[in-house]
């Protein structure tokens, strides 16, 4: 029950948050010098013309009612229009989620299944050869820009070896539109040939978006294991002679993971932030590269609409964390 | 008599910033079957130390084993294949009771699922697999019966309430007698010879320390399990000891009977150590002098600093162990003779 | 201050937090000297089209660009920027999370929530969304990805700031200083400050990495400062149409992000260690 309680009181943060971050953008969007209904209405527009869009739009009414009006709108799944594409902002976004929800997954699967292993490797093996790589490979994680990575990956992988697709998310026709993931879809309807390119599709990408997040979760693991090590129930279990395999990889790793589910959390943004940027790159047909053509094209309404699906997930992500944590630690629950 | 723990010679380095701590500086014990024998001394005098280097879980990067040999049943445990002494003699043949109740379970599993696990792998119905212990080992359905009700029935005898419920528990749930409850009770479940038992009742309530106590040895009693006990309470090493070994900086210096030990001591630290317990009237005579440092220590009989019988002979050789009276044995080369009058 | 010469000696031993420093001086040094140690300090605004895309050479240490710019002189050029931009964005940020984080952690009332709240606000989306959205807004120009970058970094200040003036207010010192009757500002300047030093250097340090990382990524999709400025992520953006030929002209920028990022990232983590007793358990295996 107090689980209940814990999450009600998370939620109901949840709204005054997106608010303010409604607010924040909304006020960035419109108050700021550039005129936006100028840029709409186009270069050749007379001012008679701008003046009637202006009227059109709603953009001169004061700005708290354009925001109330907004917000409104927004609490019936309302997010307007796309200027470029001239269609429901909502209906371009879901038309993209699956996109990116795939890739960000993907990434975040390879960098938990291979992270944690390595991460509990690293600390058993201190000061071995493969411990040393890892630090190489952790500290680089996060220094290296992901951009540029994925550049590099291109420019030796697709370019100069030929093993996989310079970018796209597939050569040729989707498979059934099922769920909108191509794997799922591709496998579920045996289409093997398209799985395959799929998934060779999805490799760089979601090889340069897992890169930071694998660095991050095998240092926070090595961390969380050398710590739990010390612990007096591992000395106990030692005494006893239980199986060294049957100590660390279930007794240590559970306990080192309860500070390791709070970072795949956090995970979560690191992985969502660089989705935008990794996209760009690879020319990936998801969320990201949307919210980047509209900033670029300045597209108010799609900027608006991207920040508050962002914004919401990444509040309910936390907010699963927390609920996470709690579960994890059963001690939590007690207090 | 055919001693089922015999230690020899056994010396452990402690590696430190400034150079090897010699805890343990050759030290003799033994340890009959059935018998309950309490191994005393002042914090930092080696009994835990000792007891680590019996089970085998001495710090590996910080401690080293110079010499000297651990045989159980004859065999040297030192020397034997590792793998096999984790399978068959830690956690079956020699178990262990921690002295932290508190933070030797894993605070996040059940009871039941730390208890089973050590019944999976070291019950006494499992017999010797071939194999090394590997991940894929199944747990066969009856075994995991029989090993369940000899759990609960073990759980009754020591006392825990509704066995069946606690298990489902998390370990914070209990309190700390009870926790350490639980601890005796998995040293006792997979039959072991030996119990290894650091300082059990240490972390926990002075009212429930003798309760404790008692249930312990008359359950290792009734089994015919011996106990290696280590405390710094001569009160507690009283109450439920057959023998009773002294240390001292890293060297054994005593070992005796109970009674003789506390009647007729023949270490003079011995006598220093009874004379320490404050009496009725509350007075305290304290032992002039500090314990020594591991570092560089003093050579030959580590008290002879503080000793008020010693001599050159003191300082320069570490005596011998010498036989006395009834089981009785001491390392002093002037070992005192008369009863001394104490209130146990 | 033997304090601040504690902390050098100490630093000094780690070998990683020197490699930091290492790099952090290596950049520092291109920057300033960059008239002196370039080979065609020209060729941040002269263009020669006819050595356009040349590899490296002994002329071009690390080849021409699309203008037949010298790569390697406007790499230290653009090591300035990246200076400029991390140092004054994470000042900035840091001008407004501390006081913003104090006042929150001191006082206990509603404005004290609301503060965090607003700063939760800004914790909401990732930092690089929000920089980009900011920065599209004002305009590409370096002033204004500063601005972009100080205004979603700040938080961060903030929340380390507020959680450290929460937890001092627990511990003795502070309780006895106050029934003493010591007034907020003397409290906060001669006790608070100096116990929550510690954690905003390390921030700032790591600060400097993200901030660098997210600077370039905002050069990299054209919000940065505009040609010719020899911005790093936005020299690698321009090279990639002429991959994978001019191999050395999107690699270079490259790795000057990386090892300067990196230089940044191993201080602050030296620092950490340092400086902060409470986390070092789990970060000293990370060297022995």
């Amino acid at each position: 029950m107090r689980l209940l309680a814990l999450a009600l009181l998370r939620l109901a943060w949840f709204v005054p948050t997106l608010l303010g971050l409604l607010a924040v953008t909304f006020v960035i969007s419109r108050v700021i010098p550039a005129d936006p209904v100028a840029l709409v209405a186009g270069e050749t527009a007379t001012p008679a013309q701008v003046e009637a869009l202006r009227r059109q739009l709603g953009f001169d009414r004061p700005l708290p009612v354009q925001f109330v009006d907004y917000v409104a709108r927004l609490a019936r799944g309302d997010m307007g229009t796309s200027i470029f594409t001239r269609r429901p902002i909502v209906e371009d976004l879901a038309h993209r989620l699956p996109a990116t929800i795939e890739l960000t997954l993907a990434a975040m699967v390879v960098s938990v299944l291979v992270g944690i292993p390595l991460g509990v490797l690293s600390a058993l093996w201190r000061n071995s050869l493969l411990d040393h790589a890892l630090r190489v490979v952790t500290v680089s994680g996060l220094a290296i820009a992901s951009f540029w990575l994925g550049i590099m990956l291109q420019l030796l992988f697709a370019m100069r070896l030929g093993w996989t697709p310079l970018n796209g998310r597939l050569q040729g026709f989707p498979p059934r539109p099922l769920t909108g993931f191509y794997l799922v879809d591709a496998a579920f309807t045996g289409d093997w040939p398209t799985l395959g390119g799929a998934l060779w599709h999805l490799a760089l990408p979601a090889a340069t978006l897992a890169f930071p997040a694998l660095a991050t979760l095998v240092r926070f693991t090595r961390a969380g294991v050398l710590d739990v090590m010390q612990s007096n129930f591992v000395l106990y279990e030692r005494a006893m002679g239980l199986p060294g395999f049957v100590i660390v990889w279930k007794y240590v790793l559970r306990s080192a993971l309860t500070s390791t589910v709070t970072q795949i959390g956090l995970l979560f943004g690191i992985l969502l932030a660089g989705a935008v940027v990794t996209e760009a790159v690879f020319d990936w047909p998801g969320i990201g590269t949307y919210a980047v053509n509209s900033i670029l094209r300045s597209d108010y309404n799609a900027v608006m609409g991207f920040t508050v699906w962002a914004g919401a997930i990444f509040i309910v992500v936390n907010l699963l964390v927390d609920v996470a944590h709690t579960l994890v630690d059963p001690r939590e629950r007690a207090t | 008599m055919t001693e089922l723990l015999s230690v020899r010679g056994l010396r452990v380095d402690f590696v430190t910033d400034r150079g090897p701590a010699q805890v343990l500086d050759g030290v003799n014990l033994d340890v009959g079957p059935g018998e309950v024998v309490g191994l005393v001394g002042e914090s930092g005098c080696g009994k835990t130390t000792l007891a680590r280097a019996i089970l085998g879980i001495l710090p590996p990067g910080a401690a080293r084993i110079r010499g000297g040999e651990v045989r159980y049943q004859g065999r040297d445990l030192l020397r034997e294949d590792p793998d096999l002494v984790n399978d068959r003699v830690r956690g079956r043949a020699i178990t262990f009771i921690p002295q932290d109740p508190f933070t030797s379970f894993s605070p996040v599993f059940p009871v039941q699922t730390q208890i089973m696990d050590l019944m999976k792998w070291k019950s006494p119905r499992a017999g010797n697999a071939d194999a090394a212990p590997s991940p894929f080992r199944r747990y066969p359905r009856e075994r995991y019966r029989a090993d369940r009700e000899a759990v609960l029935d073990t759980l009754r005898a020591v006392q825990i309430p509704e066995p069946a419920r606690a298990l489902r528990r998390l370990p914070h749930e209990f309190s700390g007698g009870q926790r350490q409850r639980l601890m005796i009770a998995m040293a006792l479940l997979p039959r072991p010879d030996l119990i290894i038992a650091d300082e059990p009742t240490t972390a926990l309530d002075v009212t429930i320390q003798a309760q404790i106590l008692r249930l312990l040895r008359a359950l290792v009693k009734e089994r015919g399990v011996s106990v290696l006990f280590t405390t710094h309470d001569l009160g507690t090493a009283h109450e439920i000891c057959d023998r009773i070994v002294v240390m001292y900086a890293g060297q054994e210096m005593e070992a005796a009977p109970t009674d003789a030990f506390f009647t007729r001591p023949a270490h003079p630290y011995t006598r220093r150590l009874l004379a320490s317990v404050p009496s009725p009237d509350g007075e305290i005579r304290d032992i002039p002098g500090e314990v020594p440092s591991l570092i560089g220590p003093p050579s030959g009989c580590r008290f002879h600093p503080r000793c008020d019988y010693a001599t050159a002979e003191c300082r320069a050789a570490r005596p011998a162990p010498r036989a006395l009276a009834g089981a009785h044995g001491v390392r002093c080369h002037h070992p005192l003779d008369a009863p001394i009058a104490i209130d146990p | 201050m033997t304090a601040g010469w504690f902390v050098l000696t100490r630093l000094a031993r780690d070998r990683s937090a020197l490699l930091g420093l290492v790099l952090i001086a290596a950049l520092l040094g291109a920057a300033l000297l960059a008239p002196v140690l370039s080979t065609h300090p020209d060729d941040v605004f002269e263009l020669h089209p006819s050595e356009r895309l040349q590899a490296p050479s002994r002329a071009h240490w690390l080849g021409t660009d699309r203008m037949g710019a010298d790569v390697y002189s406007r790499l230290l050029f653009g090591a300035r920027i990246t200076i400029l931009i991390g140092v004054i964005g994470v000042g900035a940020s840091l001008l407004v999370g501390v006081p913003v984080g104090l006042v929150a952690g001191y006082y206990h009332g509603w404005l004290s929530d609301l503060l965090m709240r607003v700063s939760d606000v800004f914790l909401a989306v990732p930092q690089v969304v929000l920089a980009i959205a900011i920065a599209q807004t004002l305009g590409p120009s370096l002033p204004n990805v500063i601005l972009a970058l100080s205004a979603t970094y700040w938080p961060w200040f903030a929340r380390v700031v507020y959680a450290e003036t929460r937890a001092l207010q627990k511990e003795v010192f502070v309780e006895s200083t106050v029934a003493l009757g010591a007034s907020p500002w003397r409290l906060t300047a001669l006790h608070v400050l100096p116990n929550i030093a510690s954690p905003i250097i390390v921030r700032a340090s790591i600060g400097m990495g993200f901030t660098i990382l997210t600077a370039a990524a905002l050069g990299f999709l054209g919000l940065g400062p505009p040609p010719p400025t020899p911005e790093w992520g936005r020299t690698i953006a321009e090279s990639r149409e002429f991959l994978p030929d001019a191999w050395w002209y999107a690699t270079a920028p490259g790795l000057a992000i990386f090892l300067t990022v990196m230089g940044f990232n191993l201080l602050g983590d030296g620092l950490r260690d340092v400086l902060d007793p409470r986390l070092r358990r789990s970060h000293r295996s990370r060297d022995d």
